[in-house]
């Protein structure tokens, strides 16, 4: 039995692209068969962050009007066998699709893979309204600027209004040194204000940057906390228990703190 | 002992993440409400013509908001009052 999830954010640039293909590529190192699903109509990147931008034949609005089966557009990933990409079209727009339509790919989709993760588009129009609505349950981005929390917390609520209110958060790009200063809201405190349980924190990460000029997600490189921490999220979704990383690196001045018990 | 420091150069200011968390609270309350601000400005208005009719009040120091109250949303005034006007006080009493 597959899992729909969709993964958005309201905000744009807070990291949904980013996210899906770091926890695809993690499921799928799993053993899982996988498929991801770009929504973001006009603006697709997510075949761009898989390096898989030279491979693609047909899209997802092909096979929504009937073009092609679905089959024909995936797009199997060479490094990781078991992860495919449903890429959306370049040309065309938000309108292209519906909901329904969506719903009918999943659903022929459902049972032949264990995920299918839907990448939403930023905002709350016809392109979000087409993504969620196939979703078992929704995964929320968001990063610790006021920005994006005030348009996750509408999200939320969009998704509850949808009868979506299976959501889990994800909180992206902290940084732990602005953190520490009180510089920066952690992920406790976006909990207490969203009030929805958190699946995972994700630090900022120059790897992060680095491996998307690459085309392979950072969840591959070993050496970056943000890819354990895609990792631990990849866990906690196949119903793991993992605790939340610490990303502090223990400075010289915490050192001497902890001598002098201050 | 840091914060003692902190306050000798002026950096006394509240941590600007506390900040962001307050403000987020206060906004989101009024997201969630969907109430407009307009509403909330017509509520103030009824409100001032019915206290007026019992109490002298300062109109301008008035101040209504929304707030959070144990998962559920709270409409707060706060009006000062100047005096309760006598020939209310009498007329009610003569009801009795």
């Amino acid at each position: 039995m597959s899992e729909v999830i969709v993964i958005t954010s309201g905000k744009g640039g807070v990291g949904k692209t980013t996210t899906t293909a770091n926890l695809g590529v993690g499921l799928a190192k799993r053993g899982n068969k996988v498929v991801l699903i770009d929504t973001d109509t006009g603006l697709r990147n997510l075949d761009l962050l898989l390096g898989l931008e030279n491979r693609i034949m047909y899209d997802l609005v092909d096979v929504v009007t009937g073009r092609v089966p679905y089959k024909k557009a995936l797009v199997r990933h060479k490094k990781y066998e078991t992860l495919f990409l449903l890429p959306t079209s370049q040309i065309r727009d938000k309108n292209s699709i519906n909901g329904q339509q969506l719903i009918d790919v999943c659903n022929e989709m459902r049972g032949k893979f264990d995920y299918i993760l839907i990448d939403c588009p930023a905002g709350i129009e016809q392109g979000f309204k087409t993504a969620i609505a196939a979703a078992d349950y929704a995964i929320v981005v968001t990063m610790p600027e006021v920005a994006a929390v005030r348009d996750a917390d509408k999200i939320i609520g969009e998704l509850n209004r949808a009868d979506k209110s299976h959501i889990k958060l994800i909180v992206n790009r902290i940084r732990s040194h602005m953190v520490d200063a009180g510089d920066m809201m952690d992920m406790e405190d976006i909990n207490d204000i969203l009030a929805i349980d958190c699946i995972g924190q994700v630090p900022d990460d120059e790897l992060v940057v680095i491996s998307t000029n690459r085309g392979d997600p950072v969840i591959s490189n070993k050496k970056s906390l943000a890819g354990q921490a895609y990792n631990n999220i990849v866990g906690r979704i196949c119903g793991e228990q993992i605790p939340f990383l610490n990303f502090r690196k223990k400075t010289l001045f915490d050192k001497i703190k902890q001598i002098l018990h201050v | 002992m840091l914060r003692a420091v902190m306050k000798l150069f002026g950096h006394d200011d509240k941590p600007s993440g506390k900040i962001a968390k307050d403000r987020l609270r206060i906004v989101l309350i009024h997201d969630r409400a969907n109430i407009s601000p307009e509403i909330v400005n017509h509520i103030k208005d009824d409100i001032i013509k019915v206290i007026s009719h019992y109490m002298d009040i300062n109109q301008h120091d008035m101040e209504i908001s929304l707030s959070d109250d144990e998962n559920s949303v709270a409409l707060l005034a706060n009006i000062p009052v100047k005096r309760i006007k006598p020939q209310i006080m009498s007329s009610r009493n003569m009801h009795r």
